[in-house]
């Protein structure tokens, strides 16, 4: 199946000669949850604004369900509903009618019985008649989504939809994104927190300065969590490793004082044992045991200093 | 086309002035009263007549000019720059919709409102004078070219302007002395000739004048000039909104 969302080769370089995106190529299955991970400035809202036509890329192809988001732009942002990171609203317009201008807006006929369909969905129902300066921030919040699903988007963009946002209202949000993947929408989000990205995503892709550092499936990734280190330190250092201990793939130090061992702890049996007997069988002495496991944080943080 | 665009975008922008019934159209409007109770009835009772016709009378189409333009600049450049200054813009440029729509959309309810405003105060204007109107139909077509045409320009002082000062700056500093100077309550042979030549430098002059022809049958300036002037004022706000459009400018990044 062809991607919904394709990226090509964009680069963006803003006119004061900031280059916010380098080279970044994505393709974004229909019916996926992929969440953009990066540090602020990282270019995440910049990648989304170039695809929702705020921004015009320097180089590159952005297609949105088979339409070129410049030459077929009409076609293309039918299919694109935009929530925006800042709370921006008119103050004094009712809910209901922010919302059906929004559908208006994107060239659909009045629905009042789909907006308030909507409006329910998001727990807004009741609030469609008031000023919008008289809501709280969370509902404000929804209100922006209602906005963005109001002319029945295939694909969400939702730029950081929970900064700023308290732990309950953030539950709340995820629980919102899960039901819009159920009815069929593709959505991309941002994100700076790890652990939403983990909660909600099925893809996660990040970002670093510019950069699309990775965007690999989330199981995949959460596999890699999976793994331990168990570091050995020996009572005396070895010049290398026995031919026996070849198959635990050891990594010896280099001054030889200690050896890392890789395990995998969601597997049957971690070789730990074996590998305890085998290295006793040696006679090698060991003078002490740790282990760490690398956190998705680890990960993220490793590949932007790389980057950088 | 995205004609529902369009659509929303007018009925968005009408809505908000229903919602500041009081402010939009009934605030210009007694103004407009005040100008006719001092300068028609206290003072137009002491000056004689200006081409045949009472003073009173003489001012109306001035008047109506005096308002229609402020109100179609202050509308339409306020109608795009709010969107600007809290945000909601995006929304605009991440519609699919042309700059077109979104001209056709904003001028076209800051157009209605000035017109709107325009009538009222005619209606109101025979509250105190009689009048008596030579060539309605030209009267119209002034006054509705006249509408598009300042709320076009004013479409443009919203995109430029990048804050409220600046987006006061126009209606105060050029469109209100244009209008005094141009003729809105007196004559322009009244001038000593120096300043009659002056004078036609001043755009609005034109206005005045062929909308005073329309009421009265008789100008400052050939008729066949103002409506010239009026067109060339048209195309050289359509020229810069063209301009606007294909650069993006103070819009897009």
């Amino acid at each position: 199946m062809a991607p919904i969302v394709s990226i090509k080769n964009l680069s963006k370089t803003y006119d004061g000669g900031h280059q916010a995106l380098r080279d970044v190529s994505l393709d974004i299955e229909e019916g996926e949850i992929l969440a953009l991970l990066g540090p602020n400035g990282a270019g995440k809202t910049t990648l989304i604004s170039s695809i929702c036509g705020l921004v015009s890329p320097s180089r590159g192809k952005i297609t949105v369900g088979g339409f070129d988001v410049i030459d077929d732009y009409r076609k293309c942002r039918a299919l694109i509903g935009l929530v925006p990171q800042e709370i921006v609203l008119e103050p004094f317009e009712t809910v209901f009618r922010t919302v059906s201008f929004s559908r208006g807006l994107f060239g659909k006929p009045r629905n009042p019985a789909l907006i308030e369909n909507i409006l329910g969905q998001l727990s807004l129902l009741d609030k469609r008649n008031s000023a919008l300066n008289q809501l709280s921030g969370g509902m404000k919040r929804r209100v922006l989504i209602a906005k963005a699903l109001s002319h029945e988007p295939r694909v969400l963009f939702l730029d950081e939809p929970t900064a700023g946002v308290d732990v309950e209202l953030r539950k709340s949000m995820w629980a919102i994104v899960r039901e819009l993947k159920r009815s069929g929408v593709t959505i991309i989000l941002t994100t700076h927190y790890i652990e939403e990205a983990e909660a909600i995503a099925d893809r996660i892709g990040i970002i670093s300065d510019g950069q699309l550092v990775l965007a690999e499936d989330k199981a995949a990734l959460m596999g890699r969590l999976g793994s331990k280190q168990m570091r050995i330190d020996l009572q005396t250092p070895l010049e290398q490793v026995p031919d026996a201990l070849e198959k635990y793939e050891l990594q010896r130090t280099e001054d030889g004082s200690a050896l890392t061992f890789t395990y995998d702890t969601q597997g049957d049996r971690t070789g730990i044992t074996a590998l305890l007997n085998d290295l006793g069988s040696e006679g090698i002495r060991i003078r002490d045991v740790q282990t760490s496991q690398s956190s998705l944080e680890d990960i993220f943080v490793d590949l932007v200093k790389e980057k950088s | 086309m995205n004609l529902q665009a369009v659509k929303a975008i007018y009925v968005f922008e009408m809505s908000r002035t229903f919602r500041t019934l009081l402010q939009s159209i009934v605030s210009p409007v007694i103004s407009t009263s005040l100008y006719f109770v001092v300068f028609g009835a206290a003072i137009g009772s002491r000056i004689q007549e200006v081409d045949g016709v009472s003073y009173g009378a003489f001012i109306v189409p001035g008047l109506i000019m005096l308002t229609v333009l402020t109100q179609s600049v202050t509308n339409a450049a306020f109608g795009i720059y709010f969107p600007k200054f809290i945000g909601t813009i995006f929304e605009l440029m991440s519609a699919p919709i042309s700059f077109l729509e979104i001209v056709l959309g904003y001028v076209g309810a800051a157009a209605t409102k000035a017109l709107a405003i325009g009538l009222i105060i005619l209606v109101t204007a025979t509250f105190f004078v009689d009048l008596h109107i030579e060539h309605p139909v030209w009267m119209l077509v002034f006054l509705v070219l006249t509408c598009i045409s300042f709320s076009l320009f004013g479409f443009i002082v919203g995109i430029w302007a990048q804050n409220f000062e600046q987006l006061q700056l126009i209606p105060l500093l050029v469109i209100t002395p244009l209008v005094f100077l141009g003729g809105s309550f007196y004559s322009i042979n009244m001038l000593p000739p120096v300043w009659q030549t002056v004078t036609l430098f001043n755009p609005v002059v034109y206005l005045i004048s062929g909308f005073r022809w329309s009421f009265f049958g008789n100008a400052d300036i050939n008729v066949g000039i103002s409506v010239a002037m009026i067109f060339l004022f048209l195309s050289l706000c359509l020229g810069i909104i063209w301009w606007i459009f294909k650069t993006g400018y103070r819009i897009k990044t």
